[in-house]
């Protein structure tokens, strides 16, 4: 039984708090999602503005177009930030989950020396400032550059995006082990299977979710990084989100609603993907029936 | 054979298969355990340390690093140590050292350094470096008057004081600096002058801009948070969507959708000159401002707060609500009573969590801010990117980072970062 539910001996008082407390909630998710939906349609506008027009509102065919999506598309180096992105991002999610899940699985062990200062430690890169980090880096890159040339190399940046990358995959995966049965992997190994064969049959088939979040967590957060791109890379690793500040910072073109557009699907599918994952998760782990 | 006559198997002694007392299996057995974990967690806690957690520190170390002038002017520093009192100007024996100083200084093409560092301390006396160090070679014994002639900065009792001052390859100046203070020639602490004082006020600022952000956080986000934790799984689950969809779309789209939206000609002025609120000429400056900054600062923090509080106010038995309401409470005063007591932890959570980010943030105060709407992350990047003042950027940085870290430190102590939610 919800709290929500007016009950129907609810006086005047009751019913006009009730209201207003549903019309409150309406405002703040207005509040959340409309700047994200209201990109949407501006990025079909024939004209070169960034509001509505008469003609749009009116839903006339000519006044919509998709010009700047053809805009966005011829243009080289939006395709190539597309695939510099791609590849950084890819890059440093294979990395940061692999090093993220290892350590979520030490983490998680009962065992674990100074869990809470590891903790503390691993999650920082989500804590710090960017910009303190961005520079930070910059400078170590920039002092080790006769040895190891990072600065402005796609190694440099995939390395700075896995760091804060990580925290995300040791959370979301320390989150599933933390309703993991541990008799599981007892009875696996009673079977008679070595540890690497546990670890593979049994752990990370219910991990898994886990860990594919984690992954999508860590792909977003480099898919839209943009400082440490900023301090790190060069001309050659353009990527979208540095692209999209540098056009910003100059002035806005209507493309920029189109590149928008077509970022906000990407994340749309990303968190049906995490949605999914985690209900499955839970099913699998028997928490929940949601 | 000998394992089993080494080993006392008395009756009160519990002892494994092979004979080891069972005390001593079992603690082998933790410790090959407990390795086992360390090893799982060390590949990332080397990665951690090598790039975040050193590079970090080396920058730290960049705000208090001071080689130049130690470097550069050796000899004059080791003559103002031994042979200056100083009073007055010093001696035939210190502008000898000044001259070899500046002569080896130039070979290396460091002048134009020491010059720049000199001049930021007393102006004019980027001139008088390089003229002196250029002139320097072609000069006899005695030096005094000949570099005297060359420029008459170093006439100046002050300008030998901040050379012996600049000495220590240790410095605290750059946090003076950061803090609007500054030594004066004689290694006094006193402010900077009015003009010049910022970074307080913009420590200040950028405090009192998180403070609203996160206040905004809280009022907005309690309830819908109440909402999602009392309406039945099948329907929140639907609205959570609206709250995590925010979350996983990149920032910078979100940021440019406030452009669009409040912008002068934008969206939401069209709307209002549209219902005739405001007239056409009259339209709203909304974005480019410290408001404008708030405004997308607080929607894209929301979800921040909204996470914590909602899982918090899932645990919350509605039971405990009719129970206050039964023993006579009014419907108000047992949500006050009872309810916000116990949401205590998830508003602990979330407001840090919120003031946290809020404080370090880049991105939005850089594309919405203007001129008053900077926050201190911009100002370090100027100094990091532009002015390439790094000792202080280095400063106002640490300042930021003691501060962040702290108010980690009291997350994790309160929260624990291991109830971070992510959704």
């Amino acid at each position: 039984m919800s709290q929500i539910s007016l009950p129907d001996h609810a006086d005047f008082a009751e019913k006009l708090w009730h209201w207003t407390f549903i019309g409150i909630c309406a405002l703040v998710f207005l509040f959340l999602i409309a700047p994200i939906l209201v990109i949407i349609p501006l990025s079909f506008n024939a004209e070169p503005y960034f509001t509505f027009n008469a003609k749009m509102v009116a839903l006339d065919p000519e006044a919509y177009s998709v010009r700047w999506y053809q805009d966005f598309w011829s243009k080289t180096i939006w395709r190539e930030s597309i695939w510099n992105s791609l590849f950084i991002a890819v890059g440093a999610t294979i990395l940061a989950t692999a090093l993220g899940t290892l350590a979520a699985l030490g983490l998680s062990r009962p065992e674990m020396p100074f869990k809470p200062l590891i903790m503390g430690l691993l999650i920082s890169p989500m804590i710090v400032p960017l910009i303190i980090t961005a520079a930070g880096i910059f400078f170590f890159y920039a002092s080790i550059n006769e040895y190891l040339q990072l600065t402005g190399s796609y190694l440099g940046v995939i390395l700075a995006h896995t760091v804060l990358g990580t925290p995300f995959v040791v959370i979301t995966v320390t989150a599933t082990l933390s309703g993991f049965d541990h008799s599981l992997t007892r009875a696996g190994a009673m079977c008679g299977a070595d540890p690497t064969t546990v670890f593979f049959k049994v752990t990370m088939p219910l991990i898994l979710p886990g860990v594919i979040s984690g992954a999508l967590f860590a792909f977003v957060t480099s898919f839209d990084e943009v400082v440490v791109v900023l301090f790190v890379a060069s001309v050659e690793q353009q990527t979208i989100p540095r692209q999209m500040w540098a056009g910003m910072r100059e002035s806005i073109s209507p493309t920029i609603l189109a590149v928008a557009t077509i970022l906000i699907c990407i994340s749309i599918l990303l968190l049906a993907t995490v949605e999914i994952l985690r209900r499955r998760s839970e099913r699998l782990r028997g928490l929940s029936a949601g | 054979m000998a394992s089993e006559t080494a080993t006392p198997t008395t009756a009160d002694v519990l002892t494994t298969v092979d004979g080891r007392p069972l005390k001593v299996a079992l603690a082998e057995a933790q410790r090959t355990r407990r390795i086992r974990a360390v090893l799982l967690v060390t590949p990332l806690l080397l990665f951690i340390f090598a790039t975040f957690l050193f590079p970090i520190a080396l920058m730290m170390f960049r705000s208090v690093d001071n080689p130049l002038i130690a470097q550069n002017l050796p000899k004059t520093i080791a003559v103002l140590e031994k042979s200056w009192n100083g009073k007055g100007v010093p001696g035939e024996e210190a502008f000898a050292a000044l001259r070899e100083d500046l002569m080896a200084s130039r070979a290396a093409g460091q002048v134009g350094k020491v010059a720049t560092r000199l001049n930021f301390e007393t102006s004019g006396m980027r001139s008088a470096v390089t003229r002196t160090a250029r002139k320097a070679r072609k000069m006899k014994a005695p030096y005094k008057d000949q570099i005297l002639k060359v420029h008459d900065a170093w006439s100046k009792r002050e300008v030998w004081a901040t050379i012996k001052r600049l000495a220590p390859t240790i410095t605290a100046a750059n946090y003076l600096a950061a803090v609007d203070r500054k030594y004066d020639a004689d290694d006094n602490i006193v402010s900077q002058p009015e003009e010049r004082q910022i970074y307080v006020t913009l420590f200040m600022k950028t405090l009192w801009m998180s403070t609203i952000v996160t206040v905004s956080c809280l009022l907005l986000g309690f309830p819908i948070a109440y909402l999602l934790a009392s309406l039945p799984l099948r329907h929140s689950n639907l609205l959570m969507i609206l709250v995590l969809l925010p979350f996983w779309t990149s920032l910078l789209v979100r940021t440019t959708s406030w452009i669009v939206l409040l912008q002068t000609q934008g969206v939401l002025n069209d709307i209002m000159v549209w219902i005739g609120i405001i007239d056409d000429e009259n339209r709203i400056q909304l974005i480019f401002n410290a408001q404008g900054t708030v405004i997308a600062m607080t929607q894209i923090l929301l979800p921040f707060m909204v996470l914590p509080l909602y899982s918090v106010m899932k645990t919350i038995s509605p039971s405990y609500l009719r129970a206050a309401q039964s023993l006579g409470a009014h419907r108000f005063l047992a949500y006050y009573r009872i309810y916000l007591p116990n949401t205590m932890a998830g508003i602990g959570a979330g407001c840090l969590l919120v003031f946290i980010l809020a404080i370090g943030y880049y991105i939005t105060p850089a594309l919405v801010g203007g001129q008053d709407g900077q926050m201190i992350s911009n100002v370090i990047a100027f100094h990091m990117q532009k002015s390439l003042n790094w000792g202080l950027g280095a400063a106002l940085g640490g300042i930021l980072l003691v501060g962040v870290c702290m108010l980690y430190w009291l997350y994790n102590k309160l929260v624990g970062v291991d109830n971070l939610k992510l959704g």
